[in-house]
């Protein structure tokens, strides 16, 4: 056992930490990601990490990334969250989809869509949950059927909640290719263009009022052979890797909880009131917040070195996921425990030093909100953990 | 996982950052794993839980035997001294089989607590193989002595001495209370910091006549009160050097805790799921049902975290980073809370049947319960962590 990282490492450190300090836009530059405006602003700054070759750096060269393991990549990670680099505009793309296609595309697609997911000209929005399925995914009716040609397939349906779906430029999604197999065998993986004819978006604004996401109706698309990721009637178990992706180790790094946690710290030192009433429990729960997101590194690094030692990781993936949404709610929680009643401000005093102020701790909180229910609720991971870690009965 | 790199090349080079046990490391738990599901049974702990302590104590001998020939209860005992040699991580693995046995003797205290504690002093006074300490070492890592430590507790304002003067009025006679091992111990390490004299650190020989026994709520727990006085001859260390030495030991057993803990959770888990395969309500097995999923699933993942949290406690402690004390804080945090949910939930789980003396869910739930709140609870260690935390914000 060994946490110290190498020469080469700390030397990965280094480098990407210069440049992040000589390219992070200024806090407060750039607009919200989920308005028109920042979106474009976001993509701009995934174009300038592309260029440098900073945006996919676990990606192969190929494709525009660095050939690095997986502690490097969490190192870079530590590194963006500490000079408070912009929320990923290409999240969806470069954390789930990517993943996803490196393990199930063929040489053509990578080639076709790993540049320009890396370069931030191609933005991706997810295609799963509809109406009437969310937790019971495999319940989906969103259909796929070939086309009279027979060279291709027509998408009808209608899909929910696709994060980034108001602007993105491409979708992937799961609909359903046989209509009397059974649920989890009839579906089929597509990607599909947000601008083919007969794809319509309706933006939903979400608790901060912007449009995070969107419906998208699907009436006559067209869509060709090539735009199946895997192959036809695989499609839960492709989709299982990009879920694999959302709760294991890909989407959430540990460093986005500890640098909030090391923030937790300095409100706390800042705002907690000694010897008030409440002092006790607060500093309970910062301390518990604090200790949470420590670990949830560990146990990163815990499983990385399992996979870095050639092992898989399974379904304790559940069990990441389910922590790091609920540890992102203690920290958020406890800041907005300590701001009290300034809590609900919306804009930070601007005489203020940002870190004591509201306004970012708002957005978190929000933000945090949401974890516990995308990318499977904690109470499907629950099942997940019960079933296949403690060997329950299915209900 | 599937990663897109692979890190191609960088797997077996040296430096490389792993946070993983050897081999050797999981051989040892192993080996510990096997001996006491043989040696540890769940009759032998129904027999002492049934006041056969005493009678029992011939098995005590047999399962402290065969802890001997392993070498765990000399594993942090130097090769000069008879023992292995080996460090904290190696311990963690052993004690964690210590929890999932439920194990009655106190290893913890005199493997990893007592003889640590044994070698710093032997080492700071240069007593070499024929020193007192010394002798006493190769005693207790032959498994010939079992060593315990008393008279110190851990609270948020810092380390506290249990131990007072006699109520008895005997000139020089102090009593330290709670002692785990202490009618098998043949020798304890004990602190004091009376008005006048501050910290010390005491080396305290058995004496049958100055062990009362304590009952606990853990009906295999072996806990006394000594009675004992204080000589000269018997002081090993004091001033600020015993308060190191007490520091270092508050840090080894938040850790070592921690560690029997994560045992105790996972068998308070396997226990409670295994039951809940089994009952049958309603028609079907209640692990059926979400409510009883998710109970038994928020256990599994308190313990999931609690794991890593431990092992990275016992590498920081093994190597005297300078963090240690605030690794292990919030490895006793995170194992003491992870523990406490385990057992409330498994009692839940097991419904009336687990609220009864013939449920053997209670040899583990009261041994988690002692351990949890001993060496300082979670909100303690909590508190601990934050002052670190909030040095460390100031710091920079």
């Amino acid at each position: 056992m060994d946490l110290t990282f190498s020469p080469a490492q700390e030397a990965f450190r280094t480098e990407a930490r210069a440049w992040l300090e000589a390219h992070v836009p200024a806090p407060g530059t750039l607009a919200s990601l989920d308005t028109a405006e920042g979106f474009e602003q976001h993509r701009a700054w995934e174009r300038t990490m592309f260029e440098d070759r900073w945006s996919v750096v676990s990606w192969p060269a190929q494709y525009g990334g660095r050939d690095v393991g997986i502690f490097e990549w969490l190192i870079f990670e530590e590194e963006y969250y500490r000079a408070g680099g912009p929320r990923r505009v290409s999240q969806n793309g470069v954390f789930l989809l990517a993943p996803t296609m490196f393990e199930h595309a063929t040489p053509a697609q990578k080639a076709r869509y790993l540049p320009p997911m890396a370069a931030g000209d191609e933005i991706w929005c997810q295609g799963w949950s509809e109406p009437d399925a969310g937790s019971d995914l495999a319940g989906i009716r969103s259909r796929a059927t070939p086309n009279a040609s027979g060279d291709g397939w027509v998408l009808d349906g209608q899909k929910t909640w696709c994060s980034r779906g108001a602007f993105a430029e491409w979708c992937f999604g799961i609909f359903r290719t046989d209509p009397g197999a059974e649920r989890h065998r009839g579906l089929t993986y597509f990607l599909v263009p947000m601008d083919a004819p007969g794809v319509t978006v309706r933006p939903i604004s979400q608790l901060d009022g912007e449009t995070g996401f969107a419906e998208v109706f699907f009436e006559g698309v067209e869509v060709a052979d090539d735009q199946i990721l895997g192959s036809v009637g695989e499609g839960w178990t492709v989709a299982m890797s990009t879920a694999g992706s959302e709760r294991g180790l890909s989407l959430r790094s540990p460093a986005r909880y500890s640098e909030a946690a090391g923030r937790l710290i300095d409100l706390y030192a800042a705002r907690a009131d000694g010897d008030g009433p409440q002092a006790g429990r607060i500093a309970d729960d910062v301390a518990r917040a604090y200790i949470d997101a420590e670990a949830y590194k560990l146990h990163t690094y815990w499983t990385a070195s399992k996979v870095a030692d050639g092992h898989s990781v399974g379904p304790e993936a559940s069990c990441n996921k389910i922590f790091w949404s609920e540890t992102d709610l203690a920290i958020h929680t406890a800041a907005l425990q300590l701001l009290g009643p300034e809590a609900e401000l919306l804009d930070p005093d601007p005489s203020g030093e940002g870190q004591a102020q509201p306004g970012p701790w708002l957005d978190g909180y929000l933000f945090a909100l949401a974890g516990p229910i995308y990318a499977g609720t904690n109470e499907i991971q629950r099942n997940v953990v019960a079933e296949r870690l403690l060997g329950l009965p299915r209900g | 996982m599937w990663w897109p790199s692979a890190c191609s090349g960088c797997r077996g080079v040296e430096d490389q950052v792993r946070f993983a046990f050897t081999e050797q490391q999981l051989e040892l738990r192993g080996a510990v794993r096997q001996v006491l599901a043989r040696e540890c049974t769940v009759a032998d702990l129904r027999a002492m839980a049934l006041g056969d302590r005493h009678g029992g104590a011939g098995r005590t001998h047999e399962r402290w035997s065969v802890l001997a020939e392993l070498g765990a209860t000399g594993l942090l005992v130097p090769q000069a001294h008879g023992g292995l040699g080996l460090g904290e991580l190696e311990l963690v693995g052993v004690l964690e089989e210590a929890g999932w046995a439920g194990l009655p003797e106190p290893l913890l205290e005199s493997a990893g607590l007592a003889a640590p504690l044994m070698a710093a002093a032997d080492a700071a006074s240069n007593g070499g193989a024929g020193s007192v300490l010394g002798r006493f070492l190769e005693k207790v890592a032959a498994g010939e002595v079992v060593a315990t430590v008393g008279g110190i507790d851990v609270t948020s304002a810092g380390l506290v001495t249990t131990t007072t003067p006699s109520p008895e009025v005997t000139q020089g006679t102090v009593v330290t209370p709670r002692v785990t091992g202490a009618s098998v111990a043949g020798v304890a390490l004990v602190a004091l910091n009376l008005p006048g004299a501050g910290w010390q650190l005491h080396l305290v020989e058995a004496d049958p006549d100055g062990v009362t026994t304590t009952p606990s709520i853990d009906p295999t727990r072996d806990l006394g009160t000594l009675e004992w006085s204080p000589w000269p001859h018997t002081l090993i260390a004091s001033g600020e050097r015993a308060e190191a030495m007490l520091s270092d030991l508050a840090d080894r057993a938040a850790l070592f805790s921690a560690a029997q803990l994560l045992g105790l959770t996972e068998r308070m888990i396997t226990m409670a799921a295994d039951y809940a395969k089994e009952r049958r309500q309603f028609g079907k097995p209640i692990g059926s049902f979400q409510a009883v999923k998710h109970h038994l699933a928020n256990a599994r993942v308190a313990l999931e975290f609690a794991r890593p949290t431990t092992y990275r406690a016992a590498d920081s402690i093994a190597r005297d980073l300078a963090d240690r004390s605030a690794h292990a804080s919030m490895a006793k945090a995170m194992a003491s809370d992870a523990a406490d949910l385990a057992a409330r939930v498994a009692l839940q789980v097991h419904g009336a049947i687990g609220y009864t003396w013939e449920c053997d869910l209670q040899l583990w739930m009261k041994r988690a319960w002692v351990l949890s709140a001993a060496w300082g609870d979670a909100p303690t260690h909590r508190s601990r962590v934050l002052s670190h935390a909030m040095a460390a914000a100031a710091e920079r």
